[in-house]
């Protein structure tokens, strides 16, 4: 993986300046993965014999990763539950579109919650939604209780024994600690009717540091067990997403790279290592 | 969880103070620290270097003069908060009204930024000042962007132009133009046009962008950004900068505990000053935008101003009053009123992010309680308090064994919890007395958990006021408490 070419020549022809540190650590500054990370694989650069460095990088960056399973789980006895969540506009409900468009795609029968009562015309996107992809979508009173929604939903696609059931959330930021218990209220309520086998937190590829709170505070109210790294497709690198699986072990699973239902890959570290830093 | 940053600063600022005398050896070590501390901010480094840059010339500049002050620490500390100010504030103003109406603000962004919520809380805002404001739905892209627009728009009665159904069906230049037209036929003075949102890196919609400009030529052109975001900021805002253009900055999500310093790269890069700032989910949740708090929220020092806000927002006036009066006439301090402010503690956000707002809350002790502090406690307090009577939470020594029983009970707790509610609460009460006497620094209504120290006079300034008002009611505190 040819991470840092041009530095890497440099080291090896003997002739590195201060410049080309500097642009080494703005490239890695740039790409979210935070200053102190950034100043630890400076580090490791600089005390690497120059032939080495390369895959000593390499290698630091892929221990961040997880060894977590990455893709996401079936049960063939009962519906696979997914709940979606994250802060204000990163992506959850076009997530959650994208993914009933993958699990169709395998050949899997989908019921979707909007759980999302709050946010102006929320339901409705999802139901646009709903009916492009063509499935059910279960819906509540504007306002009305997102846990209940959520409820009647797991009801419904435990009655019809459906493959998936994902619940769409509305954005909420972690500070809120009223709408963070709200949260862990619907992942109680649906697990009255079936276990919650998957939580994904939703990270816009744009976001800074604050991703890290943002995630151990997600954490701490619904058990997130994956990530959803969306807006791939724009300029920013995603790097908050590996200091979020390094500081957290959440993996990262999935990668959204558009505001189409297909526009959703299976998350490939090598892919986005070298990514990074381009 | 608090990478105390503050406490970082602090370190630093305390080794100066002990220095004396400044070397610039000294001020290269604090320039590091800020160096690091911006950048855990999310300022784009380019910013950061070209801040530290400043910030060394002028410490360089009045290095005599700093040795002579009292406190050189302090006066470095000066500099770096003005000189971020500077560059957040310089040229801040407010909209442009055009000569001839309407005026035009065109909305552009990133997807998910927030510009449809921003075009409500806009609207909202110009109208409260006695305008006729008119929202226009060019987002044609995002599903439903258009009914989000229409709800709002309802909301806050302020009528919406939208023609097309959107959903991908529609053309937003179209659309734009036609909303102008329609605002002067029908004598709105503002328009408010809002579009979808795109990438800096798609030129195709870039161009579109473009033309929605070219055919309502905008007095202002607002770039609406997310306070979250980190590094790509710079680039981002340069290539609407250069796509589009645009004459000022918004900031959203402000509610959150992100430092924000995306804006500092934003304003640096392309001049331009940020206008307002969004601060919740509500259309009233939208004010202008303060340099100030914005500068020490980037140092990571805290936003108390925001804070002593939403700490006046979350207790409402009439609790506010009861705990004041109670306070200033020395009335004794009931498990109500502990319920009323462990209810307000949780409206505020959690405990945390709270104490993460305030500057030193990061170091030492505080840190310690921070840490111990458990949010889970709060809800459990709130069962135990509200399975007593009115005359047990007035007056605790009440409390016999088959009382504390039922109570356990009552709310599936154990009496151990109970007892212990109930210790904790008469040490309060004393907390409370002690500061009455003068000796604590806390404002009523803020002092859980006891023992904390909050800054002085924090959410009093709203509270204060009212207690005159309702200093008529009774006097006997069971009484009050059940006037209620
Ligand atoms: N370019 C791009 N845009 C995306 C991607 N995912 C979502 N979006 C866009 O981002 C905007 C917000 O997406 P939503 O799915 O509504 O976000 P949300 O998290 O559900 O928002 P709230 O429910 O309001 O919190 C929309 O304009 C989407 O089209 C992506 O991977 N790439
Ligand atoms: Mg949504």
């Amino acid at each position: 993986m040819a991470l840092f070419s041009k530095l890497l020549q440099k080291i090896r022809g003997g002739s590195t300046s201060a410049g080309d540190w500097q642009e080494f650590e703005e490239a890695l500054i740039a790409s979210d993965l935070g200053a102190k990370s950034a100043a630890e694989i400076i580090e490791l650069a600089k005390r690497s014999k120059s032939d080495e460095i390369d895959t000593a990088i390499t290698n630091a960056l892929s221990a961040w990763l997880s060894n977590a399973n990455r893709e996401l789980p079936f049960n063939s006895d009962r519906p696979t539950t997914v709940l979606i969540v994250g802060v204000n506009g990163t992506g959850k409900t076009t997530s959650t579109a994208k993914l009933i468009s993958f699990l169709k795609q395998n050949k899997h029968s989908v019921l979707v919650a909007a759980a999302d009562t709050f946010r102006a015309a929320a339901v409705e996107q999802l139901a646009t939604w709903g009916s492009r992809l063509e499935v059910d979508v279960v819906t509540g009173p504007a306002n009305g209780d997102p846990a209940s929604v959520a409820f009647e939903a797991a009801t419904k696609a435990k009655a019809a024994n459906i493959d998936y059931l994902i619940i769409d959330t509305a954005g909420r930021l972690h500070t809120k600690s009223g709408l963070m218990d709200e949260l862990g209220k619907i992942r109680r309520v649906i697990e009255k009717v079936l276990p919650v086998d998957e939580v994904l937190l939703v990270v816009d590829a744009t976001t800074g540091q604050n991703g890290i709170v943002q995630a151990k505070i997600f954490m701490e109210s619904v058990a997130v067990t994956g990530l959803i790294l969306t807006k791939m497709d724009g300029s920013a690198k995603g790097g908050i997403a590996l200091a979020i699986e390094r500081e957290c072990g959440i993996p990262i699973k999935f990668i959204g790279t558009g505001e189409s239902a297909a526009d959703l890959e299976a998350f490939d570290p090598e892919r986005y290592l070298n990514g990074l830093f381009s | 969880m608090f990478e105390s940053l503050s406490a970082k600063f602090q370190g630093a600022f305390a080794s100066l103070r002990s220095k004396g005398r400044l070397k610039p050896a000294d001020i290269d070590e604090i320039a590091s620290e800020i160096r690091s501390a911006l950048l855990d901010s999310d300022v784009a480094l380019s910013v950061v270097d070209f801040f530290i840059e400043q910030l060394k010339s002028r410490t360089d500049e009045v290095l005599t003069d700093l040795n002579k002050s009292t406190n050189p620490a302090n006066a470095i500390f000066e500099i770096v908060n003005s000189l971020l100010i500077e560059i957040l504030g310089g040229s801040a103003r407010r909209i442009r009204l055009a000569k001839k109406p309407p005026t035009v603000i065109l909305l552009t962004g990133l997807q998910g930024a927030g510009k449809t919520s921003l075009a409500g809380k806009l609207a909202n805002y110009l109208k409260a000042q006695g305008n006729t404001p008119l929202l226009v739905a060019s987002d044609l892209q995002r599903p439903n962007a258009v009914t989000q627009l229409q709800v709002v728009g309802e909301s806050i009665r302020v009528p919406v132009f939208a023609p097309e159904p959107g959903n991908g069906v529609g053309d937003p230049v179209k659309v734009a133009k036609a909303g102008v037209k329609f605002a002067e036929d029908k004598l709105h003075n503002i328009v408010i046009v809002d579009t979808a949102g795109r990438l800096g890196v798609d030129a195709q919609l870039m161009e579109q962008a473009k033309q929605i400009r070219d055919a309502v030529s905008p007095d202002e052109v607002l770039y609406v950004v997310d306070a979250m975001v980190g590094q790509d900021a710079v680039r981002t805002a340069q290539a609407f900068f250069e796509g589009v253009g645009f004459d000022a900055i918004v900031l959203t999500k402000l509610d959150g505990d992100a430092r924000g310093g995306a804006a500092l790269s934003i304003t640096q890069v392309t001049g331009k000053p940020i206008m307002f700032a969004a601060t919740g989910e509500n259309v009233t949740d939208f004010d202008l935008f303060h340099p100030d708090r914005m500068a020490s929220r980037i140092l990571g020092l805290g936003d108390i101003q925001t804070l002593a806000e939403q700490a006046k927002g979350a207790f409402d006036s009439d609790t506010a009053s009861k705990l004041e009066t109670k306070f200033v006439s020395g009335e004794d301090f009931t498990l109500d009123d502990f319920l009323a402010q462990l209810e307000a503690m949780k409206k505020m956000g959690s405990m945390t992010k709270l104490l993460g707002m305030i500057p030193g809350a990061n170091s030492g002790a505080m840190k310690k309680q921070l840490e111990q502090f458990d949010e889970g406690e709060l809800v459990k307090t709130q069962s135990i308090v509200q399975s007593m009577t009115p005359l047990e939470r007035n007056d605790p020594k009440v409390l016999n064994g088959s009382r504390r029983m039922r109570i356990a009970n009552g709310s599936g707790r154990q009496v151990s919890d109970v007892n212990s509610l109930v210790d904790r609460f008469t040490q309060a009460q004393k907390v409370m007395k002690q500061m009455r006497s003068g000796k604590g620094a806390m404002p009523p209504g803020m002092q859980i958990p006891p023992g904390m120290q909050m800054p002085q006079g924090m959410p009093q300034q709203g509270a204060a006021k009212v207690v005159n008002k309702k200093k008529s009611r009774s006097g006997n505190p069971a009484k009050r408490a059940l006037e209620g």
